[in-house]
């Protein structure tokens, strides 16, 4: 493999007496399309939040671009390049589409509001979102909701995006819609963590599958692969 | 520009009005109502752009206060100067306050800052330089010209204080500042993820919002010719400073200085006509009214008002 992009070694998260994520070694390689699996509270947003930044390991590290950033602040992660989307959509409801993506671009790629804007509508052109650029954030659908997430994502100009659940919830059309997505987004060299639920949708996407059980990685390997693999079908059936 | 001519014509007819022959009263209680709409825009920064509900105002403009009266009493510092030493006070105030507390969020920040009133109260209450718990006595120098009373120069300079203050808080506002703390008011969790450096924001925001506090404070021992802990702390500004942004409308800088005209007007009425018991009253009914009929405030209404004549 070439040089990783993102690199997570050994890293542990507790609360309290429960052990959330235990040792937990990934490496994600530039423009990869890279699933995270595993069932209910097995450590999957535990981990994204280790990554972006909103909580702090307690052991291991994570290099992303050959820089230690487990020590950083989440802003400054967004800045390196490293962009999530929220399992549960959170939007700034209060502001219109459009200027939801003016945040990222004003504090992130430091963008004047005119040349922000212009980028802004381009992305949500790409998502299929333009004509409701004016809108209160607040007066969105579900699934225009999950789009926003990604559009805010990429208004911060990432060179790993993290999918949290977005398509948890979503009817079968919308999440092709939002696969289709992502696929455009891959293909214009952005590397993809995606976390899903979907098994179909995950396995459809992603070149490698890593499968999460009680914070450990059980299972790792190509979609097919994992599928077929007897731990992950005990974790998931219980069986 | 707009707002620049509309600052220097309120400006010019504060100062008309100041060397007018209007009755003294009338710079009394204006005094009162400027120092509120200074508080109430100082406080609509933190509490009204980013969501950070703070119930401390008392704290910051007693250390405005406080600030004034020992650079009074040490140096005979004119006025100016103490109003420059309140904003300093409450900016460090603000400062310190921010570090310590603006890590915990919603409720916890509020009962905070409630807690850094008590702190500064008992501080002073045990300072005999500036009186103690009894209080000092203040003489006022000579009234600078060309203003015929020390009502009068009071009445021109929170003029002013009210001018910068609202200047302030619509930089802020319309600026990227303004953008990231609304953003963090909607999500902090958003907007730390959309690369805002929220506790630094918040910090900027806790900092500024007390320095103008502080400010208001500052001309108050010199308003009364005296000063005491009890009503120098007293949780009537804090509730007036929070009141009045919430009547008036947060999103907006124009909605802390309508709500504090509006409040603080009735409120002098009030005091004057039924009594001074009752003006306290007047705050709670009309902020429950406007929390449950009005949450937008009076800017709301107005909006609403807007989008259904234009249909």
């Amino acid at each position: 493999m070439a040089e990783a992009l993102l690199q997570v070694s050994g890293v542990s998260k507790r609360f309290g007496g429960f052990t959330a994520l235990s040792e937990v070694s990934l490496a994600i390689a530039p423009g990869e399309r890279f699933g995270l699996i595993g069932p209910n509270g097995s450590g999957k947003t535990t981990l994204i939040n280790c990554i972006s930044g909103l909580l702090r390991n307690d052991a291991g590290t994570i290099v992303f671009d050959r820089k230690e950033i487990s020590g950083l602040a989440a802003y400054r992660r967004t800045r390196l390049g490293i962009a999530r989307s929220f399992q549960v959509p959170r939007p700034f409801h209060t502001m219109t589409v459009l200027e939801n993506l003016l945040v990222p671009s004003a504090y992130v790629i430091h963008l004047k509001d005119s040349e922000g804007e212009e980028r802004a509508m381009e992305i949500l052109r790409g998502m299929g979102l333009a004509d409701k650029a004016r809108l209160n954030a607040s007066q969105l659908s579900q699934v225009e909701l999950r789009k926003l997430e990604l559009a805010r994502a990429m208004a911060a100009r990432p060179r790993l995006l993290i999918s949290d659940e977005a398509m948890a919830g979503l009817a079968g059309t919308e999440v092709d819609e939002v696969l289709k997505i992502l696929f455009d987004l891959n293909a214009q060299g952005i590397t993809i963590i995606m976390i899903e639920h979907i098994m179909q949708a995950v396995m459809r996407f992603s070149q490698r599958v890593v499968c999460l059980d009680a914070g450990k990685i059980i299972c790792e390997g190509a979609p097919a692969e994992i599928v077929k693999n007897a731990d992950v079908q005990r974790a998931y059936l219980g069986a | 520009m707009k707002f620049w001519l509309g600052a220097l014509g309120i400006a010019l007819v504060a100062a008309g009005v100041a060397m007018s022959g209007i009755n003294e009263y009338f710079f009394f209680a204006a005094f009162v109502v400027l120092t509120f709409v200074v508080l109430a825009t100082a406080w609509n920064i933190l509490g009204g752009y980013a969501g950070y509900v703070n119930f401390g105002t008392s704290a910051f403009f007693g250390a405005g206060a406080y600030a004034a009266v020992v650079l009074f009493q040490w140096l005979g510092a004119p006025l100016p100067a103490q109003i420059a030493a309140g904003a300093a006070m409450g900016a460090l105030l603000g400062f310190g306050v921010g570090v310590m507390t603006l890590r915990l969020r919603g409720i916890f920040f509020a009962i905070a800052t409630v807690a850094v009133v008590f702190i500064m109260e008992t501080l002073m209450i045990n300072w005999r330089y500036v009186g103690g718990a009894t209080g000092l006595q203040l003489q006022r120098p000579e009234v600078m010209a060309p203003f015929a009373t020390y009502a009068r120069m009071l009445f021109f300079f929170l003029t002013l204080m009210a001018i910068g203050a609202v200047a302030i808080a619509r930089y802020i506002q319309t600026s990227w500042i303004g953008r990231g703390l609304r953003a963090i008011r909607d999500s902090e969790e958003a907007a730390e993820a959309n690369g805002v450096p929220t506790l630094r924001l918040k910090l900027v925001a806790c900092v500024v919002s007390g320095a103008l506090m502080g400010a208001a404070g500052a001309p108050m021992p010199m308003y009364l010719s005296f000063i005491e802990p009890a009503s120098t702390f007293s949780l009537n500004w804090a509730i007036g400073a929070l009141a009045a942004p919430m009547i008036g409308g947060t999103i907006h800088w124009l909605g802390p200085v309508l709500g504090a005209i509006v409040l603080a007007s009735l409120q002098q009425i009030v005091t004057v006509t039924i009594s001074g018991e009752i003006n306290v009253l007047v705050v709670g009914v009309l902020l429950v009214l406007f929390v449950v009929l009005a949450p937008d405030g009076i800017l709301g209404l107005f909006k609403r008002w807007l989008k259904r004549s234009s249909r």
